[in-house]
């Protein structure tokens, strides 16, 4: 049997399927407290990238007509993408381990030829000390920015670095999935 | 046994088939990829569960060599191919996200400075979904090749932006289908990334008479393997 079909750059060309709507997965009517999403993605010389696909998709709560649980924004010319959707809840890990609430997050851009898998949790949830992913990444700051934070009690925010800054600032924690 | 609980995870993508995030030849992933090493995540429901589309919400836009009623300029090309799984088991009813560049090679995009015609009866995007047994098809026109910069005299071979989306988030691929015979591709560093030659000749479509339309339009088929499961639960 063939083994998967080998992935290509999204290049910088592919807002020709941008809808700009579906940074919104609330606006088939979902049910649920709304949260908002946004941040920005920075290059190893601590520039925006401006040509991204961010995608969102989450688990939790489960997707149907009303809520797609899946989401795609543009990075705009700061680099800032933002997103509206439903806060997830925690779902089940391997064996019986529970997962914190979190988002999965797909980036694609021009000089990424295969998607950046990451993940956005929620700072101070109390799931976090015991989550499966959280837990195994011993460095703080790494796990760290792994975290969303509050800007106020419904809009959360998280950057990610595709490299470490010339200030040091940490690299995002990218996923092998 | 697949539970709702503990669904199958996917399996590895076999060693060579994918790029790397690296890949020195094309300029842009310079200061794009990652330097630190990624954590490895075994699969749970978050990348096991992926969105599903429905065609009310996301409607189909099977041909995009119309606009208003009006032809687009171009070589009128029929694309069409069957997706299926690692098991080779057809992908029904899946979204496939299409884009392309027009006739003259430019996109309708307003990033696009290369001096070549805009099409005013092309836009280049397109949307369709697989039936039952997993086929896909779709009109287009051919595009052309451009020049890109990433070298002197950098130009990308024709090819079509395909994306689409499995049974799973972990499934999801962004790819590039190419045009078979092109002499661009073996100076593309984008198309060389993929390490394994065989690998690299499956994302090249192959002319297909049987769809070819006579005094209409020519015939591509191009078929798609998303990532299958592994055979065991993941309780272990």
């Amino acid at each position: 049997m063939p083994s998967a079909t080998s992935g290509q750059t999204i290049g910088p060309f592919w807002h020709l399927i941008e809808h700009p709507e579906w940074a919104d997965l609330t606006r088939f009517g979902a049910a649920g407290a709304r949260v908002t999403l946004s941040g920005s993605v920075i290059d190893g010389d601590g520039n925006p990238v401006t040509d991204a696909a961010v995608e969102l998709w989450q688990a939790d709560p489960p997707a149907n007509e009303s809520f797609p649980g899946f989401g795609r924004c543009r990075t705009d010319q700061r680099g800032e993408f933002r997103f509206t959707t439903v806060k997830p809840g925690p779902v089940p890990g391997r064996g019986n381990a529970q997962q914190a609430p979190h988002f999965a997050i797909a980036l694609h851009a021009r000089g990424l030829l295969k998607a950046l898998m990451t993940r956005a949790y929620f700072v101070g949830e109390p799931l976090n000390e015991t989550d499966p992913l959280l837990s195994s990444i011993d460095d703080s700051q790494r796990r760290a920015a792994l975290l969303a934070r509050p800007e106020s009690e419904s809009h959360w925010r998280i950057d990610i670095r595709l490299q470490r800054g010339a200030r040091g600032e940490t690299e995002s924690v990218f996923l092998d999935i | 046994m697949q539970s709702e609980r503990h669904p199958l995870p996917f399996r590895e993508y076999a060693p060579g088939t994918q790029p790397p995030y690296d890949a020195p030849a094309y300029g842009s992933t310079h200061k794009r990829h990652p330097q630190e090493s990624l954590v490895q995540l075994p699969h749970t429901i978050t990348e096991t569960a992926g969105p599903r589309f429905s065609i009310a919400h996301f409607p189909p836009i099977p041909d995009l060599s119309i606009v208003d009623g009006k032809t687009a300029l171009g070589e009128r090309i029929i694309v069409h191919g069957r997706i299926t799984d690692e098991d080779g088991r057809p992908v029904p009813n899946t979204i496939v996200e299409i884009w392309q560049a027009n006739a003259s090679g430019r996109y309708q995009h307003p990033a696009d400075q290369h001096d070549a015609a805009v099409d005013p009866n092309f836009r280049g995007e397109g949307r369709v979904y697989t039936d039952d047994e997993g086929w896909y098809r779709f009109t287009s026109i051919k595009p052309g090749a451009y020049p890109w910069r990433n070298h002197h005299n950098a130009w990308r071979p024709n090819h079509i932006h395909f994306s689409f989306f499995g049974s799973g988030f972990a499934a999801r691929l962004v790819t590039q289908m190419y045009f078979p015979g092109d002499p661009l591709l073996e100076l593309d560093p984008i198309f060389l990334s993929i390490p394994d030659e065989a690998a690299r000749n499956r994302v090249v479509c192959a002319l297909d008479m049987t769809i070819t339309e006579p005094e209409w339009a020519l015939g591509y088929r191009w078929d798609v393997v998303l990532r299958g499961r592994e055979a065991t639960p993941m309780e272990a």
